[in-house]
């Protein structure tokens, strides 16, 4: 276990530039304020926001990149929320999916409950996890260049699961709350991309 | 899909009882099931074997059962059916998971093995089979029980159509006494 890196990032610039030019990605998100901090950046009908199920956000995405290989899927998630989902990095590491991003905005702690300390803000490293369980690529990100970098591999589309985790400020924002019908979420999406909605 | 479905001299397989896994797999497949996810188990061991060597479906081999409950709701996200293959044990592992297609009606069929029932040596297995079915009604997924083998093909045939079709979230349970007894 190592010292754990303070994040000093905002999280909704940390967002609203990887969603900037986002062409065709579809965007999962984790409970919580990265739920908020997608909203933030503009609703899309090729969101999916989750508002519970937590540890679901990185296979919702995994089960979504599948079943569309040719559309790039990001999921936006947080450190308390893959925390509740870390056999899934196994899961997703041998099913290998080129075209699914995962990005994990780290603040190390619980903001929805009042800040209590997570597992990432202990010392644990959820990247050197995903590197070890077979990602093809996983790193931490600090800073601004790093964050383009991030913004610019999704763009490019190198050969996935990709996993980044950003080290983000502990702070709650104002939240920007998307709805909370899943039903009217999953028929936009699935409408978004031509599908039945009955 | 011969080499399994022959299962020459495999003395498990009666030659006069109907061959269910291979059943369930054609009833399945006439339902456009494209992702199948599982944990390991051995009444589900052939049709995990016939969906694995199936290149139109992709497998998704998973550390905890709840794992397939999110993978499912992304698939039908993006246009495909798909189907999760559990034992009883791992339905306990599930249920938070479940209030994802519960809210959001996603279709969901789930295949699950029965422990803990019928002529059972391991006492551990007791518990969460006695609480399978409670547990999933307490969470908002119909379970339709199947004993005979004849049973179950046609309940997981019915269990598609109000999955896929009617946006259910539905659990066909899967008798011990049909999988026969474990030898220790």
């Amino acid at each position: 276990m190592v010292s754990p890196t303070v994040g000093t990032l905002d999280r909704r610039d940390v967002v609203a530039r990887l969603l900037r030019d986002r062409d065709g990605l579809l965007v999962v998100t984790g409970l919580g304020s990265p739920s908020y901090d997608v909203h933030a950046a503009g609703d899309h009908d090729g969101n999916y926001y989750l508002w519970g199920a937590m540890g679901a956000a990185a296979l919702v995405g995994l089960g979504l990149a599948q079943a569309m290989p040719d559309r790039k899927v990001l999921v936006v998630t947080g450190d308390g929320e893959q925390l509740m989902g870390l056999g899934g990095l196994a899961t997703i590491a041998i099913a290998a999916p080129a075209n699914l991003v995962v990005i994990v905005l780290d603040n190390g702690h619980y903001g929805e409950t009042g800040m209590q300390m997570s597992h990432t803000g202990l010392g644990v490293d959820l990247a050197s996890i995903a590197r070890a369980a077979g990602f093809a690529e996983a790193n931490i990100v600090t800073d601004q260049s790093g964050v383009d970098a991030v913004a610019q591999s999704i763009a490019d589309r190198p050969l996935g699961p990709r996993f980044h985790v950003i080290k983000v400020k502990a702070e709650n924002l104002p939240r920007s709350l998307p709805p909370r019908d899943a039903v009217h979420i999953k028929n936009r999406l699935r409408a978004h991309l031509g599908f039945d909605v009955a | 899909m011969n080499r399994i479905a022959v299962a020459a001299g495999d003395p498990a397989v009666d030659a006069k009882a109907l061959d269910w896994p291979i059943e369930l797999y054609r009833v399945l497949k006439q339902h456009d099931v494209r992702q199948m996810s599982y944990v390991p188990d051995a009444g589900h061991a052939r049709l995990i074997e016939l969906f694995r060597t199936d290149s139109d479906v992709v497998t998704n081999v998973l550390t905890t059962e709840e794992e397939g409950v999110a993978i499912a709701a992304g698939a039908w996200l993006g246009g495909q059916r798909s189907v999760l293959l559990v034992q009883s044990s791992g339905v306990g592992n599930c249920i938070n998971m479940l209030s994802l297609p519960a809210i959001a009606r996603f279709p969901l069929l789930m295949l699950v093995t029965m422990r803990g029932e019928w002529a059972e040596f391991n006492p551990w297995q007791a518990p969460m089979g006695r609480a399978t079915e409670p547990a999933l009604a307490a969470i908002g997924v119909r379970t339709m029980r199947a004993d005979t083998p004849e049973d179950l093909v046609e309940t997981v045939g019915s269990a598609a159509t109000l999955a896929y079709g009617a946006d259910q979230q539905v659990a066909v349970i899967i008798a011990q006494r049909l999988l026969g007894v474990k030898q220790w």
